[in-house]
């Protein structure tokens, strides 16, 4: 135990809760994803599914049990992750008070570079879609999850919120182009024979999560789900 | 060739500082970069000014004293290169040149382009010693090292600690550094006894010494003169993370 609160002192520490919390985030947009694209089954099957994450493991737990207890996990994570964030960001600012007249750039790739205004977006884009989606603000006819298609539907009727919600997924596809990589170097499970291969995943994962996610939007506002 | 030079100078750690433009005259393409800094100065003497401070030692790029930022890059970016290796060659005739300090909290401006790199070496010392046996050396062969770690260890070796990796780190973090050191011990035989605590004190020092935090940008190793691989740092964050499981302190 007081290894784990001495480990958090360090730098690297602080960005292993980073990469633990960011992967458990990653896990969890990837089934998110992979729910969401259950809207082409059309209303029943998407409701159904909704309906479904409130009673999986019933009666074994509570209904709404297993909800909860992923609802708290995510919710741990994310306050562990962007405590983590303004801690090392607060460090890494304050270790160059004087800056270059010209710095010039090798390899950084934007990605990496944005790092915390992205993270910043997610962050935004967190709020603003629970609002939105999980209670109801700006959706007209809100019914609750009984009504998920039809929210969605209602919701992406609207060009903003396809908008706000593509610049959203973006910023997410952005965030693990680099954050899946950046996760197995910052636990050490990188070496010269792996890199190519987070290198890759994390490629996938930030492009594939992108197109899934705004396939949603996009199939809503073109008409193709309605 | 003649050339522009803007080159920032300040007398002493208190002082402003700011950048002077100096035009380097009759410069040929053959000398070094630093050699090139030699002609200027011996102008500026001859003029009774103060000439331009920059470190430098062996000027062929195994002390690494001569750090300097060159247009935006340390040591002027050319690959496996040290400012002292760089040759006039990569500047045209006309060509205007910014030349400014190592930028970290952790390396104070001593003076015009010279910066105090000694939380180096308190890093280096918090590591502290590997156990070996007095008295007469043991037979080479008796210590059996593994080709690929020889080499691994070879390479994180050739680390010559003058900080390009810390100027080129947009958090002006010494993670590459560190782990370099903590690699080349790390992997041989004789470094196995202290392994852990070590790793534990030199990046305790590192933190200490207010360099930043690493967000994994890549751009240390792509400055490094010495090529160090990005991998050292997953290395050293491996090792620390088994050395606090392990209940290190
Ligand atoms: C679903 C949401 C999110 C996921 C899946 C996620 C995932 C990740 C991952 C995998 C990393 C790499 C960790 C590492 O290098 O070891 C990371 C880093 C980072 N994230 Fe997030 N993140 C999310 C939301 C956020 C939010 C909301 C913020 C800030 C308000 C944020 C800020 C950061 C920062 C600053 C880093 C870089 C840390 C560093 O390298 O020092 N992230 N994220
Ligand atoms: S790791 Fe490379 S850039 Fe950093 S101090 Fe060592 S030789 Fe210089
Ligand atoms: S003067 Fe020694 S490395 Fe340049």
């Amino acid at each position: 135990m007081a290894a784990a609160l001495t480990l958090y002192r360090t730098t690297i520490g602080k960005k292993a809760v980073m990469a633990i919390t960011g992967f458990i985030g990653y896990g969890f947009v990837i089934l998110h994803m992979l729910g969401n694209l259950k809207i082409f089954e059309g209303a029943e099957g998407f409701n159904e599914y909704a309906h479904f994450l409130r009673t999986v493991g019933y009666p074994l737990v509570p209904e709404r049990g297993l909800l909860w207890v992923v609802r708290i996990i995510l919710l741990t994570a994310v306050i562990l992750h962007i405590t983590a964030a303004i801690q090392l960001t607060r460090i890494d600012w304050a270790s160059r008070p004087k800056g270059y007249r010209q710095i010039r750039r090798k390899q950084a790739t934007f990605a990496a570079m944005t790092l915390r205004w992205g993270g910043l977006a997610i962050f935004l884009f967190i709020v603003y879609h629970l609002a939105h989606l999980t209670f109801g603000l700006g959706i007209p006819n809100f019914g609750g999850h009984e009504t998920a298609y039809q929210n969605v539907v209602a919701s992406f009727s609207n060009p903003i919120n396809v908008v706000i919600y593509i610049a959203g997924v973006g910023a997410l596809g952005m965030h693990l182009y680099h954050g899946v990589w950046s996760m197995f170097q910052t636990l050490g499970l990188n070496g010269p024979r792996t890199d190519g291969l987070w290198r890759g995943l994390a490629t996938l994962s930030g492009i594939l999560l992108f197109l899934g996610f705004s396939a949603v939007p996009v199939a809503v506002f073109t008409g193709l789900v309605r | 060739m003649n050339l522009t030079l803007h080159v920032w100078r300040q007398k002493n750690p208190q002082s402003e500082g700011r950048f002077v433009t100096y035009q380097a005259k009759n410069i040929i393409p053959d000398m070094s970069f630093l050699e090139m800094l030699d002609v200027v100065n011996q102008e500026l003497i001859m003029n009774g000014e103060e000439p331009i401070a920059f470190e430098h030692d062996c000027r062929e790029g195994i002390c690494g004293s001569c750090g300097m930022v060159i247009n935006g890059y340390p040591h002027g970016g050319h690959r496996g290169t040290t400012a002292c290796q760089l040759h006039m060659r990569h500047f045209k005739d006309g060509d205007t040149i910014t030349i400014e300090p190592w930028r970290a909290r952790a390396f104070p401006v001593m003076k015009d382009l010279i910066v105090d790199r000694s939380a180096f070496d308190r890093i280096i010392q918090a590591g502290g010693f590997i156990s070996a046996n007095t008295g007469a050396a043991q037979d080479a062969n008796t210590i059996l090292v593994p080709k690929q770690n020889a080499e691994a260890a070879m390479d994180a070796a050739a680390c010559i600690g003058c900080g390009a990796c810390v100027a080129a780190c947009p958090n002006a973090s010494a993670m590459l550094f560190t782990a370099a050191k903590i690699a080349h011990l790390g992997l041989l035989p004789q470094g196995q006894p202290e392994r852990y605590t070590r790793v534990v004190r030199m990046v305790e020092q590192m933190d200490k010494e207010g360099f930043g935090g690493c967000t994994n940008i890549g751009e240390c190793a792509a400055a490094c003169p010495k090529e160090i691989p990005l991998d050292v740092i997953a290395r050293m964050n491996r090792d620390l993370l088994v050395a606090k499981l392990k209940g290190v302190n």
